[in-house]
């Protein structure tokens, strides 16, 4: 915690929470979440198109053994919740585990490292330096990705039900009732948007805690290094856990919407 | 939380890494994937079927031994008939040689002893005319006393 002695620690983590931002209200766009973001998904699309040209049915190389374990895990896992034929879930959920993985390993990058990179290349005064690198610590980062999710279920679900038996499946249940349709409507709507919602929030919420704390560690001073440690040692478990329960729920709300009551 | 075009941002960047993904990077790698499963599922299989035939293989070649062994005894058995009916016939030969050439023998010491008595008897009747003359002291007429000469050496 070196940015400055003259900042309280509140004032610290306010700054280092705040996002690197241009524009104005809604038109504001946060360039290092957002470049951050696409930049670990141009890192998994190198690797993995690297590999997927080389792809060889023989003997595989070290890389390409490595990526046809994550391609087999995901693969493993639309098998076994989505029995339907869709060309897109798999590929989907491949690109919703790998890069959500990346984005959340930017947590274990130090809270402060950045920041001075920056201000040692540019010599920018390091209070005008924003960078939160964790681009799922951004809600806008997880929302964008529920709300795709979101769209594809809405589309799925009227391509495979039809707009009749979409509409059905919000009004008919749970109660059989005509007089009780306006109540399922309502229920069966909040379920769907609980979907979307639940998913980014989910994802935030972890990672946006996850990032807080490693700045409150960053405040305490000589005994930081080893907290650092124990905290960074257990996002061993909650970075691919969170990668994984977002594909998970996205393969499971694409195969409700696939599934004709 | 203040939501704002980043949002946007993010999700036509989500939209455009999953199609570039589908099209460009799973299919080549879940093909590679699923060709290698099956190449290794068609070598476990022939794997299988040459253990199999190795042992419908086993199985021929102790049959066609078990096979060979039979032949070769009866073919042994069939020699040692052979045989003892060569030796049989060639003995039974020999037997008949024999009688024969004993047989001619035999009749060859006939023929000789019969000679031989034939000589002796006129060499009898001739010292037995001799004697009786010398007895008598007078000749004998051999063609006058011939019926007692002869039954004189028929009973020699």
């Amino acid at each position: 915690m070196s940015s400055g002695a003259e900042l309280t620690s509140q004032e610290y983590i306010t700054h280092h929470l705040a996002n690197l931002k241009v524009g104005d209200g809604f038109m504001a766009v946060h360039l290092d979440s957002l470049g951050w973001s696409v930049f670990l998904g141009l890192v998994f699309l190198t690797i993995f198109r690297s590999v997927a040209k080389k792809a060889t049915p023989g003997v595989p190389g070290k890389l390409q053994c490595a990526v046809e374990m994550v391609v087999g895990f995901v693969d493993d896992s639309v098998k076994s919740t989505f029995h339907g034929k869709n060309e897109l879930i798999a590929p989907l959920s491949l690109t919703i585990f790998v890069w959500v993985l990346l984005m959340n390993s930017m947590d274990w990058v130090p809270v402060d490292l950045l920041p001075h990179l920056i201000h040692w290349a540019t010599g920018m005064p390091l209070g005008d330096i924003y960078m939160k690198p964790v681009p799922t610590a951004d809600p806008n980062i997880t929302f964008g990705l529920a709300l795709g999710v979101f769209i594809l279920i809405i589309f799925y679900s009227i391509k495979v039900k039809g707009v009749g038996g979409f509409m059905k499946e919000l009004t008919t249940q749970p109660f059989g009732h005509w007089s009780l349709y306006p109540v399922n409507f309502i229920l069966e709507t909040v379920t769907m948007l609980a979907r979307p919602l639940s998913l980014a929030l989910r994802l935030f919420g972890n990672l946006y805690a996850g990032e807080l704390i490693f700045l409150l560690i960053a405040t305490i001073g000589l005994f930081q290094l080893p907290v650092h440690f124990l905290w960074a040692a257990f996002h061993l478990l909650v970075i691919p856990l969170q990668a994984f329960i977002f594909m998970m729920l996205t393969i499971v709300y694409l195969s409700l919407a696939h599934e004709d009551h | 939380m203040d939501i704002n075009m980043t949002l946007v941002g993010q999700l036509i960047a989500f939209v455009v890494f999953v199609i570039f993904c589908m099209k460009y990077v799973w299919p080549p790698i879940i093909g590679a994937i699923e060709e290698r499963q099956a190449i290794i599922a068609d070598g476990l299989a022939a794997s299988d079927r040459a253990a199999k035939d190795l042992e419908l293989a086993q199985e021929k070649a102790k049959t066609q031994l078990k096979d060979a062994k039979v032949q070769a005894a009866s073919i042994v058995d069939a020699a040692k008939k052979l045989e003892a009916k060569i030796v049989e016939e060639t003995a039974g030969k020999a037997q008949v040689e024999k009688d024969r050439i004993l047989a001619t023998g035999h009749a060859e010491i006939e023929t000789e002893r019969n000679r031989a008595r034939e000589d002796l008897r006129k060499e009898v009747a001739i010292l037995a005319v001799a004697g009786a003359e010398k007895i008598l002291e007078r000749s004998i007429d051999a063609a006058a006393h011939s019926d007692i000469l002869d039954k004189l050496v028929a009973e020699l």
